[in-house]
């Protein structure tokens, strides 16, 4: 496969982070969506309800709740069900708050969609330092078909 | 601080207000006069419990004074609402580390009106998202919501970084909505947070009220600042006449021109009450919370209450702030209130509950009927199905079981 090429990060912080992207169309709440023990996304009706976070890279449009997340990622993290990075398309200080006191990777913003590029399952790079995501490798058990020209 | 003279826990504090600072292209701090912020064993879990233990005994201290949000046990309800022994032990643990800190164990999600009135321009760190709004939009203070973690940091190094709602670029209105609806319920309020947020779900939106028929009251703005920023994520509005930074429209927006103008009246309220459904099971939960209760919101519900009781099989919640329920008991409205059966609670929010999700099926809830549009939003974390009703009509529901619509 051709390498994709990067996205652009508007804003990013935390290490360098590699792995499996679970990607959203609805928007992310460590409280109203997350069963905070086992990582599942446990609200009912959620795009991404039975999917577990851990240790993924997840891709979501928008962040939402209140400062009571601002906690909750440490806690995740302490419980091991933490996901490798949050890359948000807008999100709130909350977030960033939370990762940060984390030490979870986090971004917000995006140079191009990452929906037509990256599907749950590829192997991505998130390079806070340099503000990309990187498509590295697909899914290969599901065989998705590449939408744009990679 | 950065070199670690006052301790490790400031020194980690600030490290963490730096990383957040740079990545939102902060260029300088801010000092702050007040801090508010959440921490409780509920959102904190047993980490963050042990993060605070380390800084309190590392013998760290708030430079500048710190209150604290709700919190999820009322000592004097623990035996009847069957609260987990473990976690009330923890949650004493925390306090008594929260002291030792020099935080304030206040305790309230209204400190906006009970605690503190910051003035036009001040600098101050707030959580819970509908403090950050009230004190941004109705006092004209400038603070970004601030997460527990960040809170605390505020608290330990007196400053933050300047982002966000410090700067007067962010502040200036961003789209219009006129308000023809009549409003005359704090829900009605409520509901218009929840039209408006909605269908602008980002921090830096900026909505602009205009057209509104009359003076509206502090505890109307509350409602209508919790629910802006509960479905929006928003953390700061106008309302031009109104509140301190629109004298008029045209200073609201600040040169800008509206990205969009919308209009809400009667007929989009109205489809607001008419969008929650009992699903067929009952209506025997009904709770005043999410912000806690006013002392003038105390008296309306016991004037409405006065001489009545709650249904049989049904249940009805308040919860408010020691200050006020002390007051209220002074005043005779609590008795009012008790005498029908209701629980009041105090220094809580429903919303975090210890073993709210145990009590929930324990006491066979499936419907929670409320006038906070807030409330409504964020329960159904806990698989609550929501209904939002006006205040009076949620009392009739309490006494009755029925719904009114």
């Amino acid at each position: 496969m051709k390498a994709a090429k990067p996205i652009r990060l508007k804003r990013a912080f935390g290490p360098v982070v590699e792995g499996e992207a679970l990607v959203s169309t609805e928007g992310f709440s460590p409280r109203y969506d997350l069963d905070r023990w086992s990582g599942l996304i446990s609200r009912p009706g959620h795009a991404l309800e039975g999917h577990n976070i851990r240790d993924k890279i997840l891709i979501t449009p928008s962040a939402k709740g209140g400062i009571a997340a601002g906690w909750a990622f440490y806690d995740i993290r302490a419980k091991g069900i933490a996901p490798k990075a949050f890359v948000f398309g807008v999100t709130n200080p909350v977030m960033v708050q939370g990762a940060v006191f984390a030490g979870i990777t986090i971004t917000e913003g995006w140079s191009a969609s990452p929906y037509n590029l990256i599907r749950t399952g590829d192997i991505v790079r998130v390079d806070p330092a340099r503000k990309t995501l990187t498509l590295i490798s697909r899914q290969k058990a599901r065989g998705y078909a590449l939408h744009g020209k990679g | 601080m950065l070199r670690g003279e006052r301790g490790r826990a400031v020194q980690e504090a600030l490290q963490l207000q730096l990383e957040v600072g740079r990545f939102f292209g902060a260029k300088r701090f801010v000092p702050v006069s007040n801090v508010h912020m959440m921490g409780d064993i509920e959102v904190m879990g047993d980490a963050g419990k042990s993060f605070l233990e380390r800084a309190a005994q590392s013998g760290a201290k708030c430079a500048k004074p710190t209150t604290t949000n709700a919190r999820c046990v009322d000592f004097a309800h623990v035996e009847s609402l069957k609260q987990d022994r473990n976690e009330v032990r923890k949650e004493q643990e925390l306090i008594a580390c929260l002291r030792r800190m020099d935080v304030i164990t206040a305790d309230t999600c209204i400190n906006y009106q009970t605690l503190y009135q910051p003035h036009l321009g001040e600098h101050v760190a707030w959580g819970d998202t509908g403090t950050v709004i009230y004190a941004n939009s109705v006092y004209g203070a400038r603070s970004n919501f601030e997460a527990g973690p960040a809170a605390l940091a505020a608290g330990l190094t007196g400053r933050v970084p300047a982002y966000g709602f410090h700067l007067d670029e962010h502040r200036r209105g961003t789209f219009q909505v006129n308000l023809k609806a009549d409003l005359d319920d704090l829900a009605d309020w409520g509901a218009v947070g929840r039209i408006v947020g909605s269908a602008h779900q980002d921090y830096f939106a900026v909505p602009v009220f205009t057209g509104v028929k009359r003076s509206p009251t502090a505890d109307e703005l509350k409602q209508l600042g919790a629910a802006l920023a509960s479905y929006g994520s928003m953390g700061m509005f106008h309302m031009v006449g109104v509140t301190p930074e629109a004298p008029t429209l045209k200073a609201a927006f600040g040169g800008r021109k509206p990205g969009e103008v919308m209009t809400v009246a009667n007929r989009e309220i109205d489809k607001v009450y008419a969008s929650y459904d009992t699903q067929g099971n009952p209506l025997n939960l009904v709770v005043f919370s999410g912000p806690q209760q006013s002392l003038l919101e105390m008296k309306q519900l016991a004037a409405l209450l006065q001489g009545r009781k709650v249904a049989k099989g049904s249940q009805l919640f308040i919860t408010t702030s020691n200050g006020v329920k002390s007051a209220a008991k002074e005043l005779g409205y609590l008795k009012a209130i008790e005498d029908t059966g209701a629980i009041v609670l105090e220094g809580v929010c429903f919303y975090i509950l210890q073993n709210l999700p145990q009590m929930r099926v324990r006491e066979g809830w499936s419907n929670l009927v409320t006038n906070s549009a807030k409330l409504a939003n964020i329960i159904g974390a806990h698989k609550f199905n929501t209904i939002l009703r006006r205040t009076a009509e949620c009392v009739d529901i309490a006494c009755t079981g029925r719904d009114v619509l």
